[in-house]
């Protein structure tokens, strides 16, 4: 009798293609909401990424009652009850976060509080702490890396304790993802393909890492195909809508695949990583993936191997030979780092990014080893063996 | 392995008393785990329980790295794991399924800091490593290490030692 077991859970509405703003006026009406409240950043409206929306609700003689659009690049409980009491002040009923990460971190923790009374973040902070659905929260993505959009995850600054708080709960997973290429046609080159090796690197561990499972593999295989025919196509040619869609949807598709199956060894460095030396998580994804899959490789090889379908394509699969496919998904890897660092300057080693100096690598050590994704790693990573994968990394 | 539920429930208990107090022992015969609770401020408890209400064990961690079991309810612990199922803890503590692999098979929940439970999850592994058979340890952990023999049977001997004259394991209240 088969011993495997897995849970799978994503009952996010994605809403994506061709004029998918539009939607929006109607898909917030259906679930009963009329009064929903913008939650953005400065980036975003300077990039004039909110007219299209605006515009989209003025089509459906729609109201938006309120924008916040103070987010910072890391969101503090400070910013979220100044975001629950403007929400309140207008009389919404419903937020649309348009943004990245920080952003919708933002729009979840400012769910919490909206929909659940007071102002008191903490009491619903760990896992599992909210005894109820929460409001209707849509998500817009504006890069192609997070999937933020699909995870029952928040992570919170306090700035007065210097913790990072995180919050986990079915009811913060959005009502719906919009997926609109319009959203991330701007996405300057650098930021695409780091948020691009992002959703790489979101697919792969899922789908290499302990927790794998058959629903999670699918949407990472598909993650992959996508990311793999479509990044530098996007870097090529910045306004090709095709192009930039099909990377919106990988990466809702990546997030779908590793909130049900985790995350291991490139998510344990590039957290520390990006923790020690503040660098952006993406690029420490694109630092770490061929280094952690060759490290990885021992345990479960034969499985990295089968990646080189969804990488390569068909014709390059078919022409490997098995014990080959490993090597040949790595050497793959590594070549689309190489085309990254062509296209768009993002560095391939530690000492590529100017920012890291090797004395920093036992911080970024210890700081890995206590990391909650080192767990879901598939071989076991002690002190020494993540300091050999940092100085492999280092170039 | 068939057992019945109360059978099991009975086992789980026991095996939730020797795992404590084995982690209770190891914090004064083993260096390496005392320096993973050392991690912990002094105070710092530890629950591991089964829905909905046990059986478990509360820890608590003081001078610097020694653990001791304490009463208490779960809900005073800083971190608290638990078990989804009396099923689920008897697959771990019947070591058909590691420690790693029931997270991974989502079998139980960590409500506290990760890192914390991280270093727990060291800690059991290294534990478990010491005192168990190499064939079952095997099953336990995701990687058994170097441990040589002569370490393992040393440091074992002390935990067992510490078990068996029952120094330890006696609950603070």
């Amino acid at each position: 009798m088969s011993r495997t077991y897995y849970e799978f859970y994503c009952p996010v509405k994605t809403i994506a293609g061709h004029k998918a703003l539009e939607h929006i006026p109607y898909e917030l009406s259906a679930l009963g909401a009329r009064r929903p409240m913008i939650i953005t950043d400065a980036g975003v409206r300077k990039a004039g990424l909110l007219a299209p929306v605006e515009a989209a609700f003025a089509g459906a003689e729609t109201a938006i009652p309120a924008v916040f659009d103070d987010v910072p690049p890391d969101s503090s409980l400070q910013t979220v009850r100044h975001a629950a009491a403007l929400y309140r002040q207008h009389g919404c009923d419903a937020i649309i976060a348009i943004g990245g990460g920080s952003v919708i971190d933002t729009s979840k923790a400012v769910n919490i509080l909206v929909s659940l009374g007071g102002d008191d973040l903490l009491q619903y902070s760990g896992a599992h702490n909210l005894p109820r659905p929460l409001n209707t929260l849509f998500v817009v993505p504006t890069t192609s890396g997070t999937g933020s959009e699909v995870t029952m995850v928040a992570v919170i600054s306090d700035p007065e304790r210097e913790v990072k708080i995180p919050f986990t709960s079915y009811f913060l997973m959005p009502d719906a993802a919009v997926l609109d290429p319009r959203m991330t046609l701007t996405l300057p080159a650098r930021i695409t393909a780091m948020t691009g090796m992002d959703a790489m690197t979101h697919a792969v561990e899922a789908y290499t890492c302990m927790a794998a499972n058959p629903i999670s593999d699918a949407y990472a295989t598909a993650a992959i195909t996508r990311i793999s025919g479509n990044l530098l196509t996007a870097l090529d040619r910045p306004d090709d809508a095709d192009a930039r869609l099909e990377l919106a949807q990988a990466s809702t598709m990546a997030g779908i695949a590793f909130s049900n199956s985790m995350v291991g060894l490139v998510h344990a460095l590039g957290h520390s990583l990006g923790a020690v030396c503040h660098l952006p998580h993406g690029l420490c994804m694109n630092l770490f993936l061929p280094y952690a899959l060759e490290y990885n490789r021992a345990i479960n090889g034969a499985r990295i191997g089968e990646l080189l379908l969804p990488l390569a394509g068909a014709e390059v699969y078919a022409a490997t030979p098995a014990e080959q496919r490993t090597d040949r998904v790595i050497d793959t890897i590594r070549s689309l780092r190489d085309a990254l660092h062509e296209r768009a300057g993002l560095p391939r080693t530690l000492q590529e990014t100017g920012s890291v100096q090797r004395d920093q690598l036992d911080a970024i050590a210890d700081r890995a080893l206590d990391d909650g994704a080192i767990i879901f790693n598939p071989r076991e990573a002690d002190r020494t063996q993540l300091m050999a994968v940092l100085e492999s990394a280092w170039g | 392995m068939m057992l019945p539920q109360a059978g099991k429930r009975a086992y789980v208990a026991t095996m939730m008393g020797v795992i404590s107090r084995a982690l209770v022992a190891a914090s004064r015969s083993d260096a390496r785990i005392r320096n993973e609770f050392a991690g912990l401020r002094d105070g710092y408890r530890i629950a591991m329980t089964v829905f909905p209400s046990g059986p478990g064990f509360l820890l608590e961690v003081h001078d610097g790295g020694l653990v001791d079991r304490v009463a208490g309810a779960d809900d005073s612990a800083d971190l608290i794991i638990r078990f989804k199922h009396l099923d689920h803890a008897w697959l771990v503590f019947s070591f058909q399924e590691g420690t790693a692999r029931a997270f991974a098979n989502d079998r139980m929940i960590a409500d506290g800091e990760v890192s914390d439970a991280i270093r727990l999850v060291r800690c059991l592994n290294r534990m478990e490593t010491l005192i168990l058979p190499r064939l079952i340890a095997r099953r336990a952990v995701k990687d058994y290490g170097d441990l040589g023999l002569p370490e393992k049977s040393v440091t074992a001997a002390r935990i067992y030692a510490r078990l068996a004259a029952g120094f330890v394991g006696r609950k603070r209240s």
